[in-house]
C-alpha cells in the first residue's frame, strides 16, 4: 500500500521502526536534521550526518552512494525530538554533477520492517540546488506522520544547515562533505561492526529481527550515541546497479492516498488558542522555494497495467502548472461522472421502459390471463429488468470506485484555492505570490453517488456576480433567519477565500450590511482587520460605498479605453473588490438599486465583483424589474440544492456550499496571517 | 492486414491474439469531384457528415453527429465536423471515436452512416472511404469503399453489435437520400 505523495501531502505513519530508501542516479550524501516541536534544531549535535552518522534512533550512511537505506526507530528517538528532516546533497568536488537539475529526479520511499512501502515521493522539478530536503518526518499528538518536502538550496549543504538555523553552518557543511570523501569504506562493503554476524541480513528489509534490535533500551542508547544501537542502514554498493535501477518506479498495487479529513474539529491545530501559531513563526514551515514558481512539477509517471485502470495520481492532466492540471483533473472527474452516470441513468430508463411494454404484452396476452403463464411471463420481464440494471450498476460502481480513489488522491493535493477548509493545506497557509486560477465554489454531487464530490471550481476572475440565496427551500424546515444566517456565513467564508488566495494588496473586500443584522457573521472579517472599512450601514452609508464603486468603474474603464491606465487618480484603488451585499435590498433606494445593477454588469470586467446575499422574496415589490439582475448572478444556495447543471448531459447535480467546519478556528488563522501580509504590504 | 468488404459481409471485431477490441474509429474520407472543361481547377465543396446512432433493442438511444460530438454516456465521440474533404491526400476527414469498453450495457448497436449535407450526390464525391481502425494501435480493419457513382445522398455504412461477449461489424452499405441522420431513421431500421 504505497501512497505516492506530493510535494507538501503528509501520510500517516502506523510503524515506528522504518526504513527510508533513497535512489538517486549518481551518489548523494543523506543526513537527518532533528527538530524540536518548534522545529528548532539544537546545535550540530542534533545533525546526523556522515561525519556524525549515528544519534539515537537514526544512523546514516558514511559516504556518498547512488542507494541508502536510512533505518529510522521513532520510538528510539528523545522524547524532545520532534521533526526529523532528511536531506540529500550532492558530493562537492572536482567530479559529479554540480545540480540536481542535471541527474535523474532522486526517489525516496517509506518502508515498513517487512519491506511494505508505505509513502513514496519523487523530487521532481530541481534545478540548480545542490541540497535538497526531501522527507519530514514529525511528530504530531504522539503519532508520527511523514511528509513530503522537496525543498532545495542552490547554495547547497551550507544554505540548507543555516535554514535550520545552526550558527555555524558553513563549518558543519564543510565537515559533512569532507567526512563523507575520507569516511571509512566500511559503509560501502560491511555494515557496522557490533553486529556483523547480522549485517548482511540487514541488506533484506523482510529480516526485521536484524534490522532493528528493539531490546536496545533508548535511555542507555542515548547515553552512548557512537555506538550505533542497532545496524540502521545499508549502503548499497556499486556492484549491484542493476537492483538500483529496476527499484526506480515504486510498485502500483492497489493504494490509497490519505483519506480526506473528515469534516469536523478533530485536526490538531484547531485545538490550538487563536493566534498561537501566530506567536510561533519557527513552528510554520515554509515549503515553497525561495525562487522557484509552483510550476514545473510534472506528474509521476504512472505505468498502468495492461487490463488495470491506472493508478490515479493528483495532477494527471494536461497544463502548464500543477494548479492548472489539477484544475483540468477536476473538471476531467466532474466529466466523467456525469457521463457514467449518463449512462447507468439511461440504461434504467431503457430497462424501465422494457419492462413496461413486456408488462403490457403480457397483459394482452389472452393466454396469460388464466393460470400462471401470465405471471410467469411479468416474473420473466421484471427479472430481465432487474438483470440489466444490476449490470448497468456494476459498470456505474467500477466508475466510481476509480473516480473515488482519483478524488482521494486529488483532494489532498490542491492549493487553497481549490482546498476544502478543513483540507490540513490551510494550515500551512501562506499569503501567495501570485493571483489564483480558479476558485471553489464548493461541492458537487449526484443522487446516485452521494458519497464522491466534485470540487465546484470556477475560473478567476469572476465573469458573473455571485449570490448566495437565503431564500432558498430546505430540506431539514429550518426557518428563514437560520437560513438567512448561514446564507451570510457562506458568503463571508467565500469572502475571506477569495481574499486569502490573492497577493497581499491585490484583493480588497466591502461590505454593505444595511440593518446591521450581519455582525455576527461579520465578525472574523471586521477582527482580524481585512475589511477596508467597517460594514456600511443605513442608507447613506449603502449610498456612500455605492458612489465609491460606481465612481472606480467609471475612471478605470475611463482610463482602458483611453489606453492610459497609469493616469487614474492616486485615490482609486485598482486592487481587485469584492462588495459584499447583506440582505438586499434592504436600505436601498431605487437609485442604489440602480447603482448596484450598474456595478453588476460593468464591474467584473474591471475588477469589481458582487458577493449578495439576497431572498428573492424581499424584492417581491420591484416586480420583474430585478428579473435581468437574478439572471445575471450566478446563484449559491447555504444548504445543499439541486439546481446546477453539468455543461455535458445536463444533470441536476446538488451543490454544497464550501463551510468552515463548526468549531474551527481555521478562518480566524488565516485571516490573522492575511491582516499581517496586509499591514506589511500598506 | 486490412478486409475488404462487401456489402451485407460481417467480420467479427476479436483480435487475432484473442483479446478484445477496446477501441474503434470509424473513419469517413472524402475528395469533391473535379469539375471538367473551363475553370476545372475550381472544385465545388462538399460538405459530407459521418454520424452514429445508438440502438438499445432497435429503439434509437443516442446519436452522435456534427451537432452532439459526444455521446451523453461518453463512449462515442466524434472528432469535428469537416465541411469540405480532403485536399488529395487519403485520411480520414471525419471520424467517430467508439470505446468499446465504455459503452452503456443496454446498447447493442451502433449503426454509423454518411450524408451529404450539401446536397450533391456521391456521383460528385469522389475516393469516398469508410473503415475500420483499432484504436489501439492504428491497424486498419476493414475498409468499405463508397463506390462512387450512385445517384443518392445517403448511405447506410456500417455496423457495429454485440455477439457474445465482444463486438462484431457488419457492412451494410444501402443507399438513402437525406441531409442528416434523421432522414435516414427509416432506412435504418430495416438493418437492426
Amino acid at each position: 500500500m504505497t501512497a505516492e505523495l506530493v510535494r507538501g501531502q503528509n501520510h500517516p505513519l502506523s510503524q515506528n521502526r522504518l526504513v527510508i530508501r533513497i535512489s538517486a542516479g549518481v551518489p548523494v550524501l543523506a543526513g537527518a536534521t532533528l527538530g524540536d516541536e518548534n522545529g528548532t534544531v539544537h546545535g550540530a549535535q542534533w545533525v546526523v550526518h556522515p561525519g556524525a552518522p549515528a544519534l539515537p534512533g537514526i544512523e546514516v550512511p558514511r559516504q556518498a552512494a547512488g542507494e541508502h537505506r536510512l533505518a529510522v526507530d521513532l520510538g528510539a528517538l528523545p522524547e524532545a525530538v520532534h521533526r526529523v528532516d532528511v536531506f540529500l546533497a550532492l558530493p562537492t568536488g572536482a567530479e559529479g554533477p554540480l545540480r540536481f537539475g542535471a541527474v535523474a529526479s532522486p526517489h525516496t520511499a517509506v518502508e515498513g520492517l517487512d519491506g511494505a512501502e508505505l509513502a513514496c515521493f519523487t523530487l521532481t522539478g530541481l534545478d540548480s540546488e545542490t541540497a535538497v530536503f526531501a522527507l519530514e518526518l514529525y511528530r504530531r499528538q504522539g503519532a508520527w506522520k511523514v511528509r513530503a518536502m522537496g525543498q532545495g538550496y542552490a547554495a547547497g549543504l551550507p544554505a540548507l544547515l543555516a535554514d535550520r538555523g545552526l550558527p555555524d553552518a558553513v563549518d558543519l557543511a564543510a565537515g559533512v562533505h569532507e567526512a563523507s570523501a575520507h569516511g571509512p569504506s566500511r559503509a560501502q562493503s560491511t555494515p557496522p561492526g557490533p553486529s556483523s554476524p547480522h549485517g548482511t541480513a540487514a541488506r533484506d528489509p523482510h529480516d526485521t529481527s536484524a534490522t532493528v534490535r528493539a531490546d536496545a533500551p533508548a535511555a542507555t542508547t542515548r547515553d552512548t550515541p557512537p555506538a550505533p544501537p542497532y545496524d540502521l542502514y545499508v549502503s548499497e554498493p556499486q556492484d549491484t546497479p542493476a537492483s538500483g535501477a529496476t527499484r526506480q518506479p515504486p510498485s502500483y498495487a492497489p493504494e490509497r492516498s490519505e483519506p480526506a479529513p473528515s469534516n469536523d474539529a478533530r485536526n490538531p491545530y484547531d485545538a490550538q488558542a487563536p493566534g498561537t501559531t501566530a506567536q510561533e513563526p519557527a513552528a510554520r514551515v515554509d515549503y515553497t522555494h525561495p525562487r522557484r514558481r509552483p510550476h514545473g512539477t510534472p506528474p509521476a509517471e504512472a505505468p498502468a497495467a495492461d487490463d488495470r485502470p491506472a493508478q490515479p495520481v493528483a495532477g494527471d492532466a494536461a497544463g502548464w502548472s500543477m494548479e492548472e492540471r489539477l484544475y483540468n483533473q477536476v473538471w476531467g472527474m466532474f466529466e466523467d461522472l456525469a457521463r457514467t452516470t449518463a449512462a447507468y441513468r439511461s440504461a434504467v430508463d431503457f430497462a424501465d421502459s422494457r419492462l413496461e411494454k413486456d408488462l403490457d404484452q403480457a397483459l394482452s396476452d389472452p393466454r396469460g390471463r388464466l393460470g400462471t403463464a401470465g405471471d410467469a411471463a411479468r416474473e420473466a420481464a421484471r427479472a430481465r429488468r432487474t438483470q440489466l440494471v444490476d449490470q448497468a450498476r456494476a459498470v456505474l460502481d467500477r466508475d466510481l470506485a476509480q473516480l473515488t480513489a482519483e478524488s482521494d488522491v486529488v483532494e489532498p493535493a490542491l492549493p487553497p484555492a481549490y482546498a476544502r477548509w478543513d483540507n490540513p493545506v490551510w494550515h500551512g497557509y501562506r499569503v501567495p505570490d501570485e493571483p489564483p486560477m480558479a476558485l471553489r465554489l464548493g461541492d458537487l454531487r449526484l443522487p446516485e453517488s452521494a458519497s464522491l464530490s466534485i470540487p465546484l471550481l470556477v475560473r478567476l476572475p469572476l465573469e458573473r456576480g455571485l449570490w448566495l440565496d437565503s431564500g432558498a427551500p430546505t430540506a431539514d424546515g429550518s426557518d428563514s433567519v437560520e437560513l438567512r444566517h448561514r446564507a451570510l456565513e457562506a458568503a463571508v467564508a467565500l469572502a475571506a477565500r477569495l481574499l486569502a488566495i490573492h497577493p497581499a494588496g491585490d484583493f480588497a473586500l466591502q461590505a454593505i450590511d444595511p440593518a446591521g443584522a450581519g455582525a455576527t457573521a461579520f465578525g472574523p472579517l471586521v477582527r482580524t482587520g481585512v475589511l477596508a472599512a467597517p460594514p456600511a450601514t443605513g442608507a447613506a452609508g449603502v449610498t456612500e460605498l455605492l458612489e465609491r464603486l460606481t465612481r472606480r468603474v467609471d475612471l478605470v474603464q475611463m482610463a482602458l479605453r483611453a489606453g492610459a491606465p497609469e493616469s487614474l487618480p492616486a485615490d482609486v484603488d485598482t486592487a481587485r473588490q469584492l462588495l459584499m451585499v447583506n440582505d438586499f435590498p434592504h436600505g436601498f433606494d431605487d437609485r442604489a438599486v440602480t447603482r448596484l445593477r450598474y456595478l453588476a454588469d460593468e464591474g467584473p470586467d474591471v475588477g469589481v465583483h458582487l458577493l449578495l446575499v439576497a431572498d428573492r422574496a424581499d424584492a417581491a415589490a420591484y416586480g420583474p424589474l430585478l428579473d435581468p439582475l437574478w439572471r445575471s448572478l450566478m446563484r449559491l444556495t447555504p444548504v445543499p440544492d439541486d439546481h446546477f447543471a453539468d455543461p455535458w448531459v445536463g444533470h441536476a447535480w446538488i451543490y454544497e456550499p464550501a463551510l468552515v467546519p463548526a468549531g474551527s478556528q481555521i478562518l480566524h488563522q488565516v485571516l490573522t496571517e492575511v491582516a499581517r501580509a496586509l499591514a506589511k504590504h500598506r | 492486414m486490412s478486409v475488404n468488404l462487401s456489402k451485407g459481409q460481417a467480420i467479427s471485431l476479436e483480435k487475432q491474439d484473442g483479446g478484445t477490441l477496446t477501441a474503434v474509429r470509424m473513419g469517413l474520407g472524402w475528395q469533391a469531384a473535379k469539375r471538367r472543361g473551363l475553370f476545372g481547377s475550381r472544385t465545388r465543396e462538399i460538405d459530407l457528415d459521418a454520424s452514429a446512432v445508438l440502438f438499445a433493442e432497435k429503439q434509437p438511444v443516442d446519436v452522435v453527429f456534427f451537432r452532439h460530438l459526444v455521446s451523453d454516456d461518453g463512449s462515442v465521440r466524434h472528432t469535428g465536423d469537416n465541411l469540405v474533404g480532403g485536399v488529395g491526400q487519403g485520411g480520414d476527414d471525419e471520424a467517430i471515436l467508439v470505446d468499446l469498453q465504455r459503452v452503456p450495457v443496454h446498447i447493442d448497436q451502433i449503426v454509423f452512416t454518411v450524408n451529404s449535407f450539401t446536397g450533391q450526390t456521391f456521383q460528385e464525391v469522389q475516393n469516398a472511404f469508410c473503415r475500420l481502425v483499432d484504436e489501439t494501435n492504428g491497424q486498419e480493419l476493414a475498409r468499405y469503399t463508397l463506390d462512387g457513382g450512385g445517384d443518392y445522398t445517403a448511405q447506410i455504412m456500417a455496423k457495429v453489435h454485440r455477439a457474445g461477449s465482444g463486438w462484431t461489424m457488419t457492412a451494410l452499405g444501402s443507399p438513402a437520400n437525406g441531409r442528416t441522420f434523421q432522414d435516414l431513421m427509416p432506412t435504418i431500421l430495416p438493418h437492426l
